[in-house]
């Protein structure tokens, strides 16, 4: 049997069962890490014993006929190295960061490790996830299993790439512009950016604070779904967190798996696809669609007229948040110091350049320069209307249809280095992505087939606090298409 | 010649203005549950949070919230019915993450005003805004000769202060006290420290720097528009106060006498010399970047429940002055007086607790007074509470007690905390009213000292003092001197010569 080509939610049956230990789970996965990583390069910190000394007391309990602590007790995971563990370093993909064990873990980290899930270490990310592509880590990019040539998308390639090569069922993500869903799509996984505020930020080393959201990873939606469940719901040590019930997602996916999908209005975006977008992408999407449309689904055409400029709002929005999150990186504390200089400011200075790679000194720049005094109006006050008329954009467009669909991409995977130096090409990998960041709704992306033998992704986008919508259409969809498999990494 | 302050105020009208910073008394910080206790070991009462780690996030502290907006209600301010916290951006240091968080353009309080009285006028002083923020850590520079950071050989940082609550209470430019504007800042800072101690919200004390100020400074001739100002920070007492605002008036002055323009600059205080000097400010950036906290939620405070506050504010000091005024009877300039003392609930307090009023102020501006400076410490933190202070007078009053012994009883209280009664019992305080040892000890003095006793029978009564203190000292002090007074007179002329006994304070009323 290959453990490591179960879902999460098999695997878990079978442990749960006591078919196969949390043990033997972790070590498959431990073992197709050190046989695969060298290649993948989705990890920056493998955790081998701790894994298995919290593998072995999940099995213990189990043993002991107590039940498991949640529907994923015992099956592993990767955790993107932007949540803080007490027992592993957090780097966050930066060098200002190198070393760092934090004191402290984040609220997502203590709820994986109470439902019994086992961390297998911490992935790999574009600095400080300002990136779509992993290029921009300081320790060098992930390399996406369907072709290693290839970028695996970005913030969190990493966490995409261990489930397409097998070394992990499930991986925690954040996404802030999209970095979950973009690269789910171009690895072919599953990957959900839950409600803004569903999941607990306490821990999560900001990139700009008012976007970013943890969320689930994995190769099946069902598996995304009993995830979404253990990490979400009010926390309060995070003011922005949700009070209210988690969207029952589970019970969306189980449901939604049977297939039907009669009464739910589907809206196709009218701004997301056309120019700009690869044909192989749009003929997938359009398959898509159609495929909905079979299951039942009612198709209506929708526009949101100010989508066109969530790329301009978000890279003011963002880069200016980040100036001010980032400036905590200044060698006082914790983390790189570049102990030379004759004052505290310019350790701090040396710190910072010797520390930051050049796309976080690139948007601290352009986040420093929007919020001067005398161009906040122009700049972040304008960027901020623009996000109300996009959440408006939503509204109306959900007095239409229960979901919104779109590709999660206008492109599949691109080649390492092909876009590293030009920003502007990078920034657009993140157009149908962003507009449900500025909005804090929820989004997944989901497989919809091949383009030049590459993941295609559908994004499927929904009314905060109604991910469940996401997960039920997802679930359909997934359960009507032919599942992907990656080719074997050599 | 040198400019005189009277020089100053004949030609230039002074505006002044205030920045307060006060150091909230809640239990722990503004976003996060560390104590706020002053004076622990550096760096213990600190966490994720506060020390601005990767990921940590605020949580708002909803005591402080409610006390900034008793302060507001206090002030007269109208409170918003919705507001944000705001990131105020620059590097220093003693800063865990480099932002404050602080309010920006939408403060919890706006629009008040608080009534000050000087020299029987009321000046009405404008506030501007109440806002929330965090305090910084502190830094420590080790090595160099002056202690501060040029030169150092290292600095050390504290974050125990890092995320205490601090709200600054912003006044609107006050123009028109002419002479007595120094006077009217430094009643305001006092006004505002009495409400803010009323209100139970901090400690406020200056010397250890829960309350501190920036005051601004400008000149104008009269009939002209506001002149530049400039901003005195590092004003750390009342006295301070005042004499920040004197010497920024004189110091502008001879600018604008010799034609110069005053520079809008911030400037520091100097407690030793008493002048103002060019400040390097430690935030250097002129440019603050602020931006909307996104990690904090608004602050939307439920109307119902900010009228319940309103409701249940005590009685602030103003109100407190008018009516102690009016039932205890004491002039203006009394009560000026006792407000500047920092004693009027104590002089309440005493009277609540039974003593005549003139007795209460005199104790209280007198013997404690003297004492609380001595100690310095405030009177109210002096050791003795207003109702042991009242047993005391009446204990005079009764004939008890001299009022050498109830100083003894007042002293002995405030060495061993224990009450007048226990103390009178321990130190064996008993006044000797027994007439017959009296009669005995002053035909002693008189016997002892003859020649002061022919000066007496001679019609110079004030050499009785000699023979006063004589009985006073063979009785160890436990005589009541006036009743000594008139023991020796009437043995030496035969009767008394009225009553000039001493206010048993100390002071004349």
């Amino acid at each position: 049997m290959d453990l490591i080509r179960l879902s999460a939610a098999q695997l878990a049956e079978k442990i749960h069962s006591r078919e196969v230990s949390a043990v033997e789970a972790a070590q498959a996965h431990l073992d197709r890490i050190a046989e695969v990583d060298g290649t993948v390069h989705a990890f920056l910190h493998v955790a081998a014993e701790a894994t298995l000394e919290s593998a072995a007391l999940v099995d213990a309990g189990l043993d002991a006929g107590a039940p498991p602590a949640s529907p994923l007790a015992g099956v592993p995971l990767a955790l993107k190295d932007v949540f803080t563990t007490a027992d592993m370093p957090t780097t966050c993909g930066s060098k200002i960061l190198e070393g760092w064990r934090p004191p402290y873990d984040a609220t997502v980290t203590s709820r994986l490790r109470a439902a019994g899930i086992t961390i297998l270490g911490k992935t790999n990310m574009d600095e400080f996830a300002m990136g779509s592509s992993t290029e921009h880590s300081a320790y060098g990019p992930t390399r996406n299993p369907w072709d290693t040539g290839r970028i695996p998308g970005g913030s969190g390639g990493g966490s995409a790439a261990v489930l397409a090569a097998f070394e992990a069922p499930l991986a925690i993500g954040t996404d802030t512009g999209g970095s979950i869903r973009q690269p789910a799509a171009m690895t072919g996984t599953v990957g959900v950016k839950p409600t803004y505020g569903g999941v607990s930020r306490y821990g999560l080393v900001a990139c700009a604070s008012s976007l970013d959201q943890g969320g689930p990873c994995t190769r099946t939606v069902l598996d995304a779904a009993l995830l979404h469940e253990v990490i979400a719901g009010h926390d309060p040590l995070d003011s922005t967190s949700i009070d209210a019930p988690v969207p029952a997602v589970v019970e969306a996916a189980r449901a939604g798996a049977a297939g039907d999908l009669g009464g739910v209005r589907v809206g196709v975006v009218r701004e997301l696809g056309g120019e700009g977008y690869q044909p192989g992408v749009e003929r997938a999407y359009r398959a898509a669609v159609e495929r909905l449309e079979k299951l039942g689904a009612e198709v209506v055409e929708v526009s949101c007229p100010h989508f066109q400029y969530g790329l301009a709002a978000y890279y003011l929005i963002l880069p200016s948040e980040v100036s001010s999150n980032l400036a905590r990186f200044d060698a006082m504390r914790y983390g790189l110091r570049v102990d030379r200089g004759s004052s505290a400011e310019e350790v701090m200075a040396l710190t910072r350049e010797a520390g930051f790679g050049p796309e976080v000194k690139r948007r601290i720049i352009l986040g420093t320069y929007a919020l001067s005094s005398g161009y906040y109006d122009a700049y972040y006050g304008q960027a901020q209307k623009v996000r109300t008329l996009i959440s408006r954009d939503f509204a109306a467009a959900f007095e239409q249809a229960d979901v919104l669909v779109s590709p999660t991409s206008p492109f599949v995977a691109f080649g390492i280095g092909e876009r590293v130096d030009d920003p502007m090409a990078m920034y657009v990998n993140d157009l149908c992505t962003l507009p449900a960041s500025l909005a804090g709704t929820p989004a997944i992306s989901v497989p919809c087939g091949l383009s030049e033998g590459l993941p295609v992704g559908l994004q499927i986008m929904a009314p905060a606090l109604a991910d469940d919508r996401c997960y039920r259409v997802a679930a359909a969809f997934e359960a009507a298409v032919p599942a992907l498999t990656p080719p074997e990494l050599s | 010649m040198t400019l005189t302050y009277a020089d100053v105020t004949s030609r230039y009208e002074p505006v002044f203005g205030l920045g307060t910073h006060v150091e909230l008394g809640t239990v722990s910080k503004m976003f996060c549950g560390c104590s706020t206790e002053f004076g622990a070991a550096p760096n213990t009462h600190t966490c994720p949070v506060c020390l601005g780690l990767p990921g940590a996030l605020p949580v708002v502290n909803e005591v402080a919230i409610e006390s900034t907006i008793k302060i507001g209600l206090a002030l007269n301010c109208s409170i918003a019915p919705w507001c944000r916290f705001a990131r105020k951006n620059y590097f220093y240091p003693d800063m865990p993450k480099n932002f404050q968080t602080s309010q920006y353009d939408e403060p919890l309080c706006v629009d008040g005003y608080v009534d000050i009285e000087v020299q029987g006028q009321t000046f009405r002083v404008g506030i501007e805004r109440v806002h929330m923020e965090e305090d910084t850590g502190k830094n420590t520079h080790v090595g160099g000769a002056t202690g501060r950071i040029h030169g150092a050989d290292y600095s050390l940082v504290d974050f125990n202060r890092a995320g205490i609550p601090l709200i600054e209470i912003v006044t609107k430019p006050v123009p028109g006290a002419g002479v007595l504007a120094p006077e009217v800042a430094r009643a305001y800072v006092t006004e505002l420290r009495d409400i803010l101690r009323t209100l139970g919200v901090s400690d406020v004390r200056m010397e250890q720097g829960s309350l501190r100020c920036d005051v601004n400074t400008s000149l104008n001739k009269p009939g002209e528009e506001m002149g530049t100002r400039t901003e005195t920070k590092n004003v750390n007492s009342l006295r301070s106060v005042e004499r920040a605002v004197r010497s920024e008036m004189l110091r502008q002055a001879s600018l604008l006498d010799a034609g110069e323009r005053i520079l809008q600059e911030t400037r520091h205080f100097s407690e030793t010399t008493g002048d103002t000097r060019p400040g390097r400010s430690k935030e250097e950036a002129t440019d603050y970047r602020y931006l909307p906290a996104p990690d904090l939620v608004p602050v939307a405070p439920d109307p119902e429940w900010v009228e319940k506050l309103r409701v249940g504010l005590p009685e602030l000091p103003a109100a407190r002055r008018a009516r102690l005024r009016e039932s205890l009877g004491v002039s203006a300039d009394d009560m000026e007086q006792m407000s500047n003392a920092g004693v009027v609930d104590l002089v309440g307090a005493t009277v609540d607790a039974g003593a005549p009023v003139g007795e209460a102020r005199n104790w209280w501006l007198g013997y404690l007074a003297q004492q609380a400076n001595s100690r310095e410490v405030d009177a109210s933190d002096l050791g003795i509470s207003a109702a042991q202070v009242a047993r005391v007078i009446a204990l005079v009053a009764e004939g008890t007690l001299s009022v050498a012994l109830a100083r003894q009883a007042v002293d002995g209280v405030l060495e061993t905390g224990h009450d007048v009664d226990a103390v009178i019992a321990e130190r064996g305080l008993q006044r000797v009213s027994d007439t017959g040892a009296l009669e005995q000890a002053a035909d002693d003095a008189i016997a002892a000292n003859p020649d002061v006793a022919d000066k007496v029978r001679a019609g110079k009564l004030p050499a009785v003092g000699a023979l006063v203190g004589a009985v006073m000292k063979a009785t160890r002090g436990q005589a009541d001197a006036a009743a000594v007074k008139d023991i020796l007179l009437h043995k030496l002329n035969g009767g008394t010569p009225g009553n000039e006994g001493v206010a048993a304070g100390g002071v004349s009323e």
